[in-house]
Protein backbone atom coordinates (compact mmCIF):
# COMPACT_ATOMS: atom_id res chain seq x y z
CA UNK A 1 0.00 0.00 0.00
CA UNK A 2 1.96 3.22 -1.32
CA UNK A 3 1.71 6.38 1.47
CA UNK A 4 -0.80 8.68 1.02
CA UNK A 5 -1.95 11.74 3.21
CA UNK A 6 -4.86 10.85 5.73
CA UNK A 7 -8.24 12.90 5.83
CA UNK A 8 -8.14 15.63 8.91
CA UNK A 9 -11.12 15.08 10.66
CA UNK A 10 -13.80 17.30 10.30
CA UNK A 11 -12.17 18.96 7.50
CA UNK A 12 -14.44 18.25 3.28
CA UNK A 13 -13.69 16.29 1.13
CA UNK A 14 -10.45 17.44 -1.20
CA UNK A 15 -8.80 15.99 -4.39
CA UNK A 16 -5.90 13.71 -3.19
CA UNK A 17 -3.43 13.35 -6.35
CA UNK A 18 -0.41 11.07 -7.05
CA UNK A 19 1.71 12.84 -8.74
CA UNK A 20 4.84 10.21 -10.10
CA UNK A 21 6.64 8.09 -9.55
CA UNK A 22 6.31 8.09 -13.86
CA UNK A 23 5.90 12.13 -14.22
CA UNK A 24 8.28 13.27 -16.64
CA UNK A 25 9.33 16.57 -14.53
CA UNK A 26 9.72 14.86 -11.43
CA UNK A 27 13.40 13.95 -12.50
CA UNK A 28 13.42 10.21 -12.07
CA UNK A 29 10.87 8.25 -9.36
CA UNK A 30 10.15 10.80 -6.87
CA UNK A 31 6.11 10.52 -6.15
CA UNK A 32 4.22 13.01 -4.80
CA UNK A 33 1.22 12.92 -2.46
CA UNK A 34 -1.21 16.48 -2.96
CA UNK A 35 -3.57 17.54 -1.47
CA UNK A 36 -5.77 20.07 -3.79
CA UNK A 37 -8.14 22.75 -3.74
CA UNK A 38 -8.92 23.60 -7.04
CA UNK A 39 -5.51 23.94 -8.81
CA UNK A 40 -4.02 25.39 -5.19
CA UNK A 41 -2.24 22.47 -3.34
CA UNK A 42 -2.72 22.40 0.08
CA UNK A 43 -0.72 19.33 1.79
CA UNK A 44 1.88 17.78 0.25
CA UNK A 45 4.38 14.80 1.12
CA UNK A 46 7.01 13.22 -0.82
CA UNK A 47 7.70 9.42 -1.50
CA UNK A 48 10.43 8.31 -2.12
CA UNK A 49 12.71 4.05 -1.89
CA UNK A 50 12.22 3.21 -5.56
CA UNK A 51 15.57 3.25 -6.55
CA UNK A 52 16.97 2.27 -2.93
CA UNK A 53 19.74 -0.40 -3.52
CA UNK A 54 21.28 -0.66 -0.40
CA UNK A 55 24.58 1.25 -1.36
CA UNK A 56 25.41 1.17 2.28
CA UNK A 57 25.12 -1.88 3.37
CA UNK A 58 27.31 -3.31 -0.02
CA UNK A 59 29.66 -0.95 1.18
CA UNK A 60 30.31 -2.86 4.03
CA UNK A 61 30.61 -5.77 2.17
CA UNK A 62 33.45 -4.58 -0.29
CA UNK A 63 36.83 -3.21 0.21
CA UNK A 64 37.76 -0.01 0.33
CA UNK A 65 39.00 0.50 -3.33
CA UNK A 66 35.66 -1.71 -4.50
CA UNK A 67 33.62 0.67 -2.65
CA UNK A 68 34.59 3.40 -5.38
CA UNK A 69 32.33 1.82 -8.18
CA UNK A 70 29.39 2.14 -6.33
CA UNK A 71 29.76 5.98 -5.68
CA UNK A 72 29.73 6.61 -9.34
CA UNK A 73 26.12 5.14 -9.65
CA UNK A 74 24.79 7.33 -6.22
CA UNK A 75 24.75 10.66 -8.24
CA UNK A 76 24.91 9.53 -11.75
CA UNK A 77 24.88 13.00 -13.19
CA UNK A 78 28.10 14.32 -11.05
CA UNK A 79 30.34 10.67 -10.92
CA UNK A 80 33.43 12.39 -9.92
CA UNK A 81 32.36 14.65 -6.99
CA UNK A 82 31.47 11.09 -5.84
CA UNK A 83 34.65 9.42 -6.31
CA UNK A 84 36.48 12.26 -4.98
CA UNK A 85 34.33 12.41 -1.44
CA UNK A 86 34.62 8.96 -1.19
CA UNK A 87 38.45 9.10 -1.82
CA UNK A 88 38.99 11.78 0.67
CA UNK A 89 37.06 10.44 3.14
CA UNK A 90 39.13 6.62 3.01
CA UNK A 91 42.28 9.49 2.98
CA UNK A 92 41.76 11.13 5.88
CA UNK A 93 41.29 7.79 7.55
CA UNK A 94 44.65 6.32 6.29
CA UNK A 95 46.13 9.93 6.78
CA UNK A 96 47.50 10.03 3.56
CA UNK A 97 47.49 12.80 0.75
CA UNK A 98 47.11 12.89 -3.10
CA UNK A 99 50.26 14.66 -4.82
CA UNK A 100 49.73 17.71 -6.22
CA UNK A 101 49.84 16.93 -9.63
CA UNK A 102 46.61 14.23 -8.95
CA UNK A 103 44.77 17.27 -6.81
CA UNK A 104 44.86 19.42 -9.77
CA UNK A 105 43.63 17.09 -11.96
CA UNK A 106 40.83 16.07 -9.34
CA UNK A 107 40.20 19.44 -9.23
CA UNK A 108 40.05 20.14 -12.52
CA UNK A 109 37.89 17.47 -13.58
CA UNK A 110 35.16 17.38 -10.47
CA UNK A 111 34.69 21.17 -11.81
CA UNK A 112 34.11 19.98 -15.35
CA UNK A 113 31.12 17.63 -13.32
CA UNK A 114 29.80 20.45 -11.81
CA UNK A 115 29.41 22.10 -15.40
CA UNK A 116 28.43 19.01 -16.49
CA UNK A 117 25.99 18.46 -13.99
CA UNK A 118 24.38 22.23 -13.79
CA UNK A 119 23.67 21.80 -17.81
CA UNK A 120 21.59 18.42 -17.77
CA UNK A 121 19.88 20.43 -14.74
CA UNK A 122 19.37 23.66 -16.94
CA UNK A 123 17.94 22.10 -19.58
CA UNK A 124 15.18 19.55 -17.94
CA UNK A 125 14.33 22.82 -15.69
CA UNK A 126 13.97 24.64 -18.98
CA UNK A 127 12.25 22.31 -20.31
CA UNK A 128 9.56 21.08 -17.18
CA UNK A 129 8.43 24.82 -17.32
CA UNK A 130 8.31 25.38 -21.53
CA UNK A 131 11.73 26.26 -22.69
CA UNK A 132 12.27 23.33 -25.47
CA UNK A 133 14.90 24.94 -27.04
CA UNK A 134 17.54 25.38 -24.09
CA UNK A 135 17.83 21.38 -23.60
CA UNK A 136 18.83 20.66 -26.51
CA UNK A 137 22.06 23.04 -26.47
CA UNK A 138 23.05 22.10 -23.24
CA UNK A 139 23.26 18.73 -24.05
CA UNK A 140 25.66 19.71 -27.00
CA UNK A 141 27.85 21.24 -24.24
CA UNK A 142 27.75 18.43 -21.71
CA UNK A 143 28.43 15.93 -24.48
CA UNK A 144 31.89 17.47 -25.08
CA UNK A 145 32.52 17.15 -21.59
CA UNK A 146 31.27 13.49 -21.74
CA UNK A 147 34.19 13.39 -24.26
CA UNK A 148 36.63 14.73 -22.29
CA UNK A 149 35.68 12.15 -19.53
CA UNK A 150 35.51 9.24 -21.47
CA UNK A 151 39.14 10.46 -22.93
CA UNK A 152 40.66 10.14 -19.36
CA UNK A 153 38.92 7.86 -17.91
CA UNK A 154 37.47 5.60 -20.64
CA UNK A 155 34.00 5.55 -19.22
CA UNK A 156 31.23 8.53 -20.13
CA UNK A 157 29.33 8.47 -17.05
CA UNK A 158 30.80 5.80 -14.40
CA UNK A 159 33.80 6.91 -14.26
CA UNK A 160 35.99 5.37 -11.12
CA UNK A 161 38.46 7.71 -12.23
CA UNK A 162 39.83 8.97 -8.13
CA UNK A 163 41.39 5.94 -6.40
CA UNK A 164 42.26 6.29 -2.84
CA UNK A 165 46.05 7.90 -2.91
CA UNK A 166 45.56 9.68 -6.14
CA UNK A 167 44.57 8.72 -9.90
CA UNK A 168 43.50 5.32 -11.79
CA UNK A 169 46.45 6.39 -14.46
CA UNK A 170 48.23 9.15 -16.52
CA UNK A 171 45.86 11.00 -18.67
CA UNK A 172 46.37 10.52 -22.09
CA UNK A 173 48.71 13.08 -24.12
CA UNK A 174 46.78 15.95 -25.42
CA UNK A 175 43.51 15.71 -23.43
CA UNK A 176 44.23 19.30 -22.34
CA UNK A 177 43.71 20.60 -25.82
CA UNK A 178 40.31 18.69 -25.57
CA UNK A 179 39.60 20.73 -22.28
CA UNK A 180 41.09 24.18 -23.90
CA UNK A 181 38.69 24.14 -26.28
CA UNK A 182 35.41 23.64 -24.48
CA UNK A 183 36.98 26.11 -21.81
CA UNK A 184 37.44 28.91 -24.57
CA UNK A 185 33.58 27.99 -26.18
CA UNK A 186 31.39 28.06 -23.36
CA UNK A 187 31.24 31.19 -22.53
CA UNK A 188 30.09 32.46 -25.62
CA UNK A 189 26.69 28.83 -24.94
CA UNK A 190 26.79 30.41 -21.19
CA UNK A 191 25.71 33.75 -22.68
CA UNK A 192 23.38 31.94 -25.50
CA UNK A 193 21.24 30.14 -22.21
CA UNK A 194 21.20 33.44 -20.57
CA UNK A 195 19.88 35.01 -23.62
CA UNK A 196 17.08 32.24 -23.94
CA UNK A 197 16.18 32.54 -20.42
CA UNK A 198 17.24 35.27 -17.92
CA UNK A 199 14.88 38.30 -19.35
CA UNK A 200 12.36 35.88 -21.21
CA UNK A 201 8.64 37.29 -19.43
CA UNK A 202 7.55 33.47 -19.60
CA UNK A 203 10.54 32.30 -17.92
CA UNK A 204 10.30 35.54 -15.18
CA UNK A 205 6.52 34.79 -14.22
CA UNK A 206 6.99 31.08 -13.89
CA UNK A 207 10.17 31.52 -11.78
CA UNK A 208 10.40 34.90 -9.68
CA UNK A 209 8.56 34.81 -6.71
CA UNK A 210 8.08 31.23 -6.57
CA UNK A 211 8.96 28.44 -3.93
CA UNK A 212 10.41 31.20 -1.35
CA UNK A 213 12.53 29.99 1.28
CA UNK A 214 14.58 33.10 3.62
CA UNK A 215 17.76 31.93 4.90
CA UNK A 216 17.21 30.83 8.57
CA UNK A 217 14.51 27.98 6.96
CA UNK A 218 16.66 26.98 4.66
CA UNK A 219 19.69 26.35 7.40
CA UNK A 220 16.88 24.50 9.45
CA UNK A 221 15.67 22.56 6.95
CA UNK A 222 18.91 21.23 5.63
CA UNK A 223 19.15 22.53 2.53
CA UNK A 224 23.09 22.94 1.21
CA UNK A 225 25.01 23.64 -2.21
CA UNK A 226 23.21 26.61 -5.15
CA UNK A 227 19.90 26.08 -3.24
CA UNK A 228 21.31 27.41 0.00
CA UNK A 229 23.24 30.21 -1.95
CA UNK A 230 19.89 31.46 -3.28
CA UNK A 231 18.52 31.77 -0.01
CA UNK A 232 21.32 34.36 0.41
CA UNK A 233 23.40 32.28 2.75
CA UNK A 234 27.02 32.42 1.84
CA UNK A 235 28.32 28.30 2.78
CA UNK A 236 30.43 26.90 0.33
CA UNK A 237 32.35 23.90 1.59
CA UNK A 238 35.12 24.89 -1.20
CA UNK A 239 35.97 28.03 0.16
CA UNK A 240 35.03 26.87 4.10
CA UNK A 241 37.09 24.02 4.71
CA UNK A 242 39.17 23.97 1.69
CA UNK A 243 40.21 20.02 0.54
CA UNK A 244 41.90 19.12 -2.23
CA UNK A 245 43.95 22.45 -2.76
CA UNK A 246 40.94 24.59 -3.29
CA UNK A 247 42.46 27.48 -1.41
CA UNK A 248 45.11 27.75 -4.30
CA UNK A 249 42.03 28.59 -6.35
CA UNK A 250 40.45 32.39 -7.47
CA UNK A 251 37.25 32.13 -7.20
CA UNK A 252 33.71 33.77 -5.70
CA UNK A 253 30.96 32.26 -4.49
CA UNK A 254 27.91 33.65 -5.60
CA UNK A 255 24.80 34.02 -3.94
CA UNK A 256 21.49 36.15 -4.33
CA UNK A 257 19.00 36.78 -1.24
CA UNK A 258 15.79 36.41 -2.89
CA UNK A 259 15.31 32.53 -2.10
CA UNK A 260 12.93 31.93 -4.95
CA UNK A 261 13.35 29.71 -8.17
CA UNK A 262 15.08 32.40 -10.12
CA UNK A 263 17.55 33.10 -7.72
CA UNK A 264 18.80 29.71 -7.51
CA UNK A 265 18.46 29.45 -11.39
CA UNK A 266 20.94 32.48 -11.24
CA UNK A 267 23.70 31.12 -8.67
CA UNK A 268 23.74 27.61 -10.92
CA UNK A 269 24.36 30.09 -13.96
CA UNK A 270 26.95 32.23 -12.37
CA UNK A 271 28.53 28.54 -10.81
CA UNK A 272 29.18 27.85 -14.12
CA UNK A 273 30.87 30.69 -15.02
CA UNK A 274 33.17 29.99 -11.54
CA UNK A 275 34.20 26.54 -12.31
CA UNK A 276 35.01 27.77 -15.67
CA UNK A 277 37.49 29.87 -13.90
CA UNK A 278 38.73 26.84 -11.72
CA UNK A 279 39.11 24.88 -14.81
CA UNK A 280 40.96 27.36 -16.33
CA UNK A 281 43.75 28.07 -13.48
CA UNK A 282 44.08 23.97 -13.19
CA UNK A 283 44.34 23.40 -16.43
CA UNK A 284 47.18 26.47 -16.71
CA UNK A 285 48.60 25.11 -13.75
CA UNK A 286 48.73 21.34 -14.06
CA UNK A 287 52.28 20.33 -11.56
CA UNK A 288 54.58 17.74 -12.90
CA UNK A 289 55.06 14.72 -10.53
CA UNK A 290 53.56 11.21 -9.46
CA UNK A 291 49.98 11.35 -9.61
CA UNK A 292 49.29 8.61 -7.38
CA UNK A 293 50.58 8.53 -2.89
CA UNK A 294 53.95 7.26 -1.74
CA UNK A 295 52.19 4.42 0.19
CA UNK A 296 53.06 1.08 -1.17
CA UNK A 297 50.75 -0.81 1.32
CA UNK A 298 47.66 1.36 0.00
CA UNK A 299 48.14 2.24 -4.10
CA UNK A 300 48.73 0.24 -6.49
CA UNK A 301 52.08 -0.13 -8.01
CA UNK A 302 52.90 0.79 -11.80
CA UNK A 303 52.63 -1.91 -14.26
CA UNK A 304 56.22 -1.36 -15.43
CA UNK A 305 57.67 -1.79 -11.53
CA UNK A 306 55.59 -5.12 -11.05
CA UNK A 307 57.34 -6.87 -14.10
CA UNK A 308 60.92 -5.76 -12.68
CA UNK A 309 60.10 -5.35 -8.80
CA UNK A 310 58.83 -8.56 -6.67
CA UNK A 311 57.78 -6.26 -3.76
CA UNK A 312 55.91 -4.34 -6.06
CA UNK A 313 54.20 -7.57 -6.81
CA UNK A 314 53.40 -8.71 -3.34
CA UNK A 315 52.24 -5.47 -2.88
CA UNK A 316 49.89 -5.69 -5.67
CA UNK A 317 48.99 -9.30 -5.03
CA UNK A 318 48.34 -7.76 -1.00
CA UNK A 319 46.17 -5.17 -2.26
CA UNK A 320 43.99 -6.71 -4.32
CA UNK A 321 43.43 -9.92 -2.86
CA UNK A 322 42.88 -8.06 0.19
CA UNK A 323 43.22 -5.08 0.50
CA UNK A 324 44.50 -2.50 2.62
CA UNK A 325 43.78 -2.06 6.70
CA UNK A 326 42.99 1.61 7.93
CA UNK A 327 43.69 2.16 11.46
CA UNK A 328 40.51 1.79 13.97
CA UNK A 329 38.73 4.82 13.78
CA UNK A 330 35.71 7.50 12.56
CA UNK A 331 36.04 10.08 9.66
CA UNK A 332 33.35 12.72 7.95
CA UNK A 333 34.68 14.13 4.83
CA UNK A 334 32.18 16.59 3.25
CA UNK A 335 32.89 17.98 -0.48
CA UNK A 336 30.73 20.54 -2.29
CA UNK A 337 28.82 18.31 -4.61
CA UNK A 338 26.85 20.14 -7.62
CA UNK A 339 23.56 19.85 -5.37
CA UNK A 340 25.06 20.58 -2.22
CA UNK A 341 27.26 19.59 0.84
CA UNK A 342 27.85 15.62 0.11
CA UNK A 343 29.14 13.90 2.99
CA UNK A 344 30.73 10.69 3.82
CA UNK A 345 30.56 8.92 7.36
CA UNK A 346 33.51 5.80 7.41
CA UNK A 347 33.94 4.22 10.49
CA UNK A 348 36.99 1.42 10.52
CA UNK A 349 37.51 -1.56 12.58
CA UNK A 350 40.73 -1.92 11.24
CA UNK A 351 40.02 -4.42 9.05
CA UNK A 352 40.29 -4.14 5.16
CA UNK A 353 36.52 -3.28 4.86
CA UNK A 354 34.69 -0.50 6.22
CA UNK A 355 32.91 -1.12 8.99
CA UNK A 356 30.39 1.44 8.24
CA UNK A 357 30.22 4.01 5.32
CA UNK A 358 27.74 6.46 5.17
CA UNK A 359 26.61 9.18 3.04
CA UNK A 360 24.55 12.34 3.36
CA UNK A 361 23.49 13.06 0.07
CA UNK A 362 22.54 16.46 -0.47
CA UNK A 363 19.48 15.51 -2.68
CA UNK A 364 17.78 13.61 0.00
CA UNK A 365 18.01 16.71 2.75
CA UNK A 366 17.06 19.41 -0.07
CA UNK A 367 14.27 17.15 -1.03
CA UNK A 368 12.71 17.54 2.74
CA UNK A 369 12.09 21.79 1.93
CA UNK A 370 10.22 20.66 -1.16
CA UNK A 371 6.60 20.52 0.81
CA UNK A 372 7.20 23.87 2.73
CA UNK A 373 7.72 25.25 -0.96
CA UNK A 374 4.69 24.09 -2.58
CA UNK A 375 2.22 24.38 0.16
CA UNK A 376 -0.44 27.45 -1.05
CA UNK A 377 1.20 27.49 -4.43
CA UNK A 378 -0.60 26.32 -7.29
CA UNK A 379 0.38 22.51 -9.33
CA UNK A 380 2.29 24.65 -11.85
CA UNK A 381 4.77 25.82 -9.60
CA UNK A 382 5.38 22.36 -7.82
CA UNK A 383 7.46 21.51 -10.93
CA UNK A 384 9.09 24.57 -11.15
CA UNK A 385 10.28 24.02 -7.03
CA UNK A 386 11.18 20.52 -7.70
CA UNK A 387 13.61 21.33 -10.56
CA UNK A 388 15.10 24.47 -8.64
CA UNK A 389 16.61 22.28 -5.84
CA UNK A 390 17.91 20.17 -8.46
CA UNK A 391 17.40 16.70 -7.19
CA UNK A 392 18.47 12.80 -8.48
CA UNK A 393 16.91 10.15 -7.44
CA UNK A 394 20.04 7.79 -7.34
CA UNK A 395 21.36 9.59 -4.25
CA UNK A 396 18.00 10.56 -2.40
CA UNK A 397 17.35 6.44 -2.55
CA UNK A 398 20.77 5.34 -2.07
CA UNK B 1 44.20 12.97 27.19
CA UNK B 2 45.65 14.80 24.35
CA UNK B 3 46.09 18.53 25.04
CA UNK B 4 44.19 20.20 21.88
CA UNK B 5 41.24 18.77 23.68
CA UNK B 6 41.50 20.72 26.23
CA UNK B 7 41.65 24.23 24.37
CA UNK B 8 38.47 22.96 22.09
CA UNK B 9 36.45 25.83 22.35
CA UNK B 10 33.22 23.57 22.07
CA UNK B 11 34.02 21.39 24.51
CA UNK B 12 35.05 24.19 27.19
CA UNK B 13 31.42 25.67 26.74
CA UNK B 14 29.62 22.19 26.38
CA UNK B 15 31.43 21.20 30.25
CA UNK B 16 30.42 24.91 31.21
CA UNK B 17 26.81 23.98 30.26
CA UNK B 18 26.22 20.44 31.42
CA UNK B 19 29.55 18.52 32.56
CA UNK B 20 27.66 15.65 34.00
CA UNK B 21 25.51 15.18 30.57
CA UNK B 22 28.83 14.43 28.80
CA UNK B 23 30.09 10.77 28.92
CA UNK B 24 33.36 11.08 27.37
CA UNK B 25 35.18 13.35 24.29
CA UNK B 26 37.73 12.02 21.76
CA UNK B 27 39.60 13.50 18.89
CA UNK B 28 40.42 11.42 15.52
CA UNK B 29 41.84 13.28 12.78
CA UNK B 30 41.10 16.37 14.23
CA UNK B 31 37.39 15.70 14.34
CA UNK B 32 35.45 16.23 17.88
CA UNK B 33 33.22 13.26 18.76
CA UNK B 34 31.31 13.83 22.30
CA UNK B 35 29.16 11.21 23.95
CA UNK B 36 26.00 12.73 24.85
CA UNK B 37 23.77 10.73 28.35
CA UNK B 38 20.63 9.95 26.04
CA UNK B 39 18.13 12.11 28.21
CA UNK B 40 19.93 15.03 27.65
CA UNK B 41 20.18 14.93 23.89
CA UNK B 42 17.67 17.84 23.53
CA UNK B 43 19.08 20.39 25.65
CA UNK B 44 22.80 20.12 24.70
CA UNK B 45 21.13 20.36 21.02
CA UNK B 46 19.60 23.61 21.57
CA UNK B 47 22.10 24.97 23.71
CA UNK B 48 25.03 24.75 20.65
CA UNK B 49 22.69 25.83 18.59
CA UNK B 50 21.96 28.89 20.61
CA UNK B 51 25.25 29.46 21.95
CA UNK B 52 26.29 32.67 19.73
CA UNK B 53 29.99 31.76 19.90
CA UNK B 54 28.90 28.22 18.69
CA UNK B 55 26.35 28.49 16.46
CA UNK B 56 25.62 25.29 15.03
CA UNK B 57 22.81 25.86 13.49
CA UNK B 58 23.13 22.93 10.91
CA UNK B 59 22.70 19.55 11.53
CA UNK B 60 24.41 17.78 8.45
CA UNK B 61 23.06 14.37 9.04
CA UNK B 62 21.78 11.77 11.48
CA UNK B 63 23.29 7.89 11.13
CA UNK B 64 23.56 5.01 13.32
CA UNK B 65 26.20 1.93 13.86
CA UNK B 66 25.22 -1.34 15.03
CA UNK B 67 27.68 -2.55 17.62
CA UNK B 68 26.00 -6.20 17.47
CA UNK B 69 26.75 -8.08 19.64
CA UNK B 70 27.63 -5.40 22.24
CA UNK B 71 25.75 -3.78 24.64
CA UNK B 72 24.42 -0.98 24.25
CA UNK B 73 24.37 -1.99 21.04
CA UNK B 74 23.39 1.33 19.01
CA UNK B 75 25.18 4.19 18.47
CA UNK B 76 23.13 7.52 17.52
CA UNK B 77 25.71 9.69 15.52
CA UNK B 78 24.62 13.37 14.90
CA UNK B 79 26.98 15.48 12.64
CA UNK B 80 26.52 19.29 12.96
CA UNK B 81 28.17 22.33 11.09
CA UNK B 82 28.29 25.62 12.51
CA UNK B 83 27.94 27.91 9.45
CA UNK B 84 29.79 30.53 11.60
CA UNK B 85 33.18 29.01 12.36
CA UNK B 86 32.84 26.58 9.99
CA UNK B 87 33.63 23.64 13.17
CA UNK B 88 31.91 20.45 12.50
CA UNK B 89 31.07 18.14 15.57
CA UNK B 90 29.96 14.51 16.03
CA UNK B 91 27.63 13.53 18.81
CA UNK B 92 26.66 10.37 19.85
CA UNK B 93 23.89 8.59 22.18
CA UNK B 94 24.21 4.73 22.94
CA UNK B 95 20.80 2.81 23.39
CA UNK B 96 20.67 -0.97 24.19
CA UNK B 97 19.60 -3.33 21.43
CA UNK B 98 16.17 -4.52 23.67
CA UNK B 99 14.59 -1.08 22.93
CA UNK B 100 16.57 1.60 20.90
CA UNK B 101 14.74 4.26 21.05
CA UNK B 102 16.15 8.14 21.48
CA UNK B 103 14.15 11.60 21.64
CA UNK B 104 13.82 12.74 18.28
CA UNK B 105 15.54 15.99 17.30
CA UNK B 106 12.77 17.52 14.88
CA UNK B 107 11.83 20.02 17.56
CA UNK B 108 15.36 21.28 17.81
CA UNK B 109 16.34 20.60 14.05
CA UNK B 110 13.26 19.94 11.66
CA UNK B 111 15.82 18.70 9.27
CA UNK B 112 16.29 15.69 11.22
CA UNK B 113 12.49 14.33 9.63
CA UNK B 114 13.90 12.52 7.22
CA UNK B 115 17.17 11.71 8.44
CA UNK B 116 15.78 9.91 11.84
CA UNK B 117 12.84 8.12 9.28
CA UNK B 118 16.09 6.85 7.41
CA UNK B 119 17.58 5.90 10.85
CA UNK B 120 14.66 3.85 11.87
CA UNK B 121 13.93 2.40 8.90
CA UNK B 122 17.20 0.77 7.98
CA UNK B 123 18.06 0.18 11.98
CA UNK B 124 14.70 0.02 13.41
CA UNK B 125 15.20 2.78 16.15
CA UNK B 126 12.45 4.48 17.74
CA UNK B 127 12.59 8.00 17.61
CA UNK B 128 10.11 9.54 20.82
CA UNK B 129 8.26 12.56 19.60
CA UNK B 130 9.03 12.18 15.88
CA UNK B 131 5.77 13.45 14.28
CA UNK B 132 6.06 11.30 11.05
CA UNK B 133 8.04 8.13 11.96
CA UNK B 134 7.86 5.79 9.05
CA UNK B 135 9.77 3.97 6.45
CA UNK B 136 10.87 5.91 3.90
CA UNK B 137 13.40 3.83 1.41
CA UNK B 138 12.34 0.26 2.53
CA UNK B 139 8.60 -0.91 1.24
CA UNK B 140 6.27 -0.36 4.27
CA UNK B 141 5.61 -3.87 4.27
CA UNK B 142 9.19 -4.90 4.43
CA UNK B 143 10.86 -7.15 7.69
CA UNK B 144 13.17 -6.65 9.34
CA UNK B 145 15.75 -3.85 9.31
CA UNK B 146 18.61 -4.28 6.50
CA UNK B 147 21.44 -1.81 8.00
CA UNK B 148 21.72 -4.20 10.94
CA UNK B 149 24.62 -6.30 11.64
CA UNK B 150 22.99 -9.59 11.91
CA UNK B 151 20.78 -8.80 8.96
CA UNK B 152 22.65 -11.00 6.11
CA UNK B 153 24.07 -8.76 3.34
CA UNK B 154 22.03 -10.81 0.44
CA UNK B 155 18.60 -10.76 2.21
CA UNK B 156 16.64 -13.86 3.74
CA UNK B 157 15.89 -16.01 1.46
Amino acid sequence: MPITLEKIPGQEERVILSMGPQHPSTHGVLRLVLELDGETVVRALYDIGYLHTGFEKSFEDKTYSQGITLTDRMDYLAPLSNNLGFCLAVEKLLDIQAPPRAQWIRVLLTELTRIQSHLVWLGTHAIDLGAMSVMLYCFREREAILHIFEQVSGQRMMTSYFRVGGLALEPPLGWLKQVERFVKTFPAHLEEYEGLLSKNPIWLKRTVGIGKLTGDEAIAWGLSGPSLRGSGVDYDIRKKEPYSSYDKFDFTVPTRPEGDVYARYLVRLEEMRQSLRIVQQAMEGIPEGPIKANAPHIVLPDRESMKTSIEALIYHFKIVTEGFHPPIGEVYQAVESPRGELGFYMVSDGSPKPFRCHVRGPSFANLQALPKMIEGRLIADVVACIGSIDIILGEVDR
Amino acid sequence: MPSDLESNLTLKKLREFAAQELAEAREFRGELTIYVQPGALIRVCEFLRDEPSLSYKFLADVTALDLYPNEPRFELVYHLLSLKTAERLRLKVRTGGDDPRVDSLVPVYPSANAFEREVFDLFGIQFTGHPYLRRILMPEDWEGYPLRKDYPVEGYR
